[in-house]
């Protein structure tokens, strides 16, 4: 009866990061999904897929009449497409964001990790140590940390400015992501690693063949939804000299004043690249669950 | 096979609020080579604490527990060579998610016994076979009943030919139509010879397979006898009006 309740216990856990909530079920297939942002489309949630597919295409749509369709014709009288020479010149910014986003992602994977098994371990200093390291991230904004690191690791050791903004990037989400793996490795309900020691497999080898794919499992689609969270907060670098999708934007307006068409531009393109992500990690998801 | 010998045993854990709970009270029991000894008793007479302790998922704080004459209380002893000898069998079935069920058996012979995998498959076939599943190989834990998921927990752990087996109430969580295919499992290991300590109350077991029953209460064991000893005539009082709540 006790070990029933306690599963049931387990199962319902709830862990806020990010002021984010972060639900962690501990049952057959465990998931931890949270919920920021663009909602995850998912064939259970008909009104979110629904809802989803008006967001995307609607952009689609409008990106392309926008384009397409409004011509301006200047005092020499000759006619261009405003909106296409905005999204034209935007666009090369593409490359930033995502250069930006996938290393940064990958960067703080790792942190995250050691973060996450730190915050697990019973090494009271190595424990304390990734406590303070979250504390300190979560305690400051991220543009704050992203300059200070920024120009930290730029005069202090001469990096180049992208190889700066990703590490501090890195940094900032890595304590988040220690959070996701923390949530995650104490998601695998204790019955898994008795069971495994049971059997006379050392520590190491419960963790490597139990633990971690398991884990890897449950943490996934968090780490999914950290991908869309970064490649939106990567707009932040173009407060750096990074030319993203942002600053190109920005500087298209310091030239032609054209404020408000170019901020639209630059919205719908960063509106379709995180639908077209969160519909990426949505079907991750079902796979995940088809082969729990 | 092995012969377990626990003496004097005693086991606390300390509460949220600094409290200690003995959950385990100067404890002696024997547990012969190739004999099937049940423990019964209320929840938390400290029954699963006393069996997790032989396998020293618990770590005990005083006494012995002597298995083919090493004290695995003796801080030389090697404990992860004791699991390896001593399978244990949960309620929970605790059967890894992520890997299919030959998956799941063969894991501890290539790991831990750095067996090859065609020998370890070879041996977790038979095994499959022998608990009637070897139709299942392929699949996920998940995708088995309640009942086919303990029975290959069983043979997970009898992969490692072990010496010994424990078994924490294994048939408690399964659906009543499921408990027979478990208990015939369990039976025929019996036969065989196996040493086995289990938590059980399933009574028609423990007078088809046990040698001896032990009654738990309060952390201590309160008597010990045969199944026939102790369903028809039992010494204690609060034995039998345990017996008479559950039978
Ligand atoms: N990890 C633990 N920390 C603190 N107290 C514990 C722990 N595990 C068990 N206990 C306590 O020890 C006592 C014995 O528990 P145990 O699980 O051995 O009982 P049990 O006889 O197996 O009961 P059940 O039939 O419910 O499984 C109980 O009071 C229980 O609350
Ligand atoms: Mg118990």
């Amino acid at each position: 009866m006790e070990e029933k309740n306690k599963n049931t216990e387990e199962g319902i856990k709830k862990e806020y990061l990010k002021k984010k909530p972060v639900s962690v079920e501990a049952h057959q297939i465990p998931t931890l999904s949270m919920t920021d942002g663009v909602l995850i489309p998912n064939k259970k949630n008909k009104h979110i897929v629904t809802s989803w597919r008006i967001t995307f295409y609607g952009a689609i749509i409008l990106l392309a009449c926008l384009c397409l369709f409004v011509t301006k014709t200047n005092s020499k009288g000759v006619t261009t497409h405003p909106y296409w020479e905005i999204f034209k010149f935007t666009i090369q910014g593409a490359p930033t964001t995502f250069q930006v986003t996938i290393f940064a992602i990958i960067g703080a994977v790792i942190i995250g990790t050691a973060t996450g098994l730190g915050s697990v371990s019973k090494n009271k200093i190595v424990n304390g140590i990734c406590g303070i390291y979250v504390e300190l991230i979560r305690g400051i904004p991220l543009l704050v940390q992203l300059m200070f690191l920024y120009f930290a690791l730029g005069s202090i050791i001469h990096l180049e400015g992208i190889v700066a903004a990703i590490i501090a990037f890195s940094i900032c989400f890595g304590a988040y992501m220690g959070e996701i793996i923390r949530a995650g490795i104490q998601s695998i309900p204790k019955g898994q690693i008795e069971a495994a020691k049971a059997l006379g497999l050392t520590k190491s080898q419960v963790f490597w063949y139990v633990t971690l794919p398991q884990t890897i499992k449950v943490v996934l689609p968090a780490i999914g939804n950290e991908f869309i969270s970064m490649l939106k907060d990567s707009s932040l670098v173009s407060v750096l000299a990074l030319s993203d999708i942002l600053k190109r934007g920005r500087e298209y307006i310091s030239r032609t004043f054209m404020s408000l068409e170019t901020m639209l531009i630059v919205a719908l393109i960063y509106l379709i690249f995180t639908l077209i992500l969160s519909k990426l990690v949505g079907m991750m998801e079902e796979r995940l669950h088809k082969n729990g | 096979m092995a012969k377990i010998e626990i003496k004097n045993l005693n086991k606390d854990y300390e509460n949220n609020d600094g409290s200690i709970l003995h959950a385990v009270k100067n404890a002696s029991l024997t547990v012969n080579d190739g004999e099937v000894v049940v423990i019964i008793g209320p929840s938390g007479s400290g029954k699963s604490t006393l069996l997790r302790t032989v396998n020293s998922l618990e770590k005990a704080q005083g006494g012995h527990i002597i298995i083919d004459g090493v004290d695995i209380m003796d801080p030389s002893t090697d404990l992860r060579k004791i699991r390896e000898e001593v399978g244990m069998v949960f309620q929970s079935f605790n059967l890894f998610p992520h890997l299919t069920v030959l998956d799941n058996i063969t894991l501890a012979p290539m790991k831990v016994k750095k067996m090859k995998k065609a020998e370890a498959e070879k041996l977790a076939m038979e095994l499959l076979k022998r608990v009637g599943l070897e139709d299942k190989a392929k699949q996920r834990p998940g995708q088995l009943s309640g009942g086919q998921q303990q029975r290959v927990a069983i043979a997970r752990s009898l992969a490692m030919k072990p010496k010994a087996m424990l078994f924490d109430e294994p048939t408690s969580a399964l659906d009543p139509e499921m408990i027979k295919e478990v208990l015939d499992v369990m039976v025929e290991l019996a036969k065989e010879g196996m040493t086995m300590l289990l938590v059980t109350h399933e009574m028609g077991f423990a007078k088809a397979a046990a040698n001896k029953v032990v009654f738990m209460d309060g952390g201590e064991i309160i008597e010990t006898g045969t199944p026939d000893e102790m369903f028809e005539n039992p010494k204690s009082e609060r034995t039998k009006e345990f017996l008479n709540h559950i039978l």
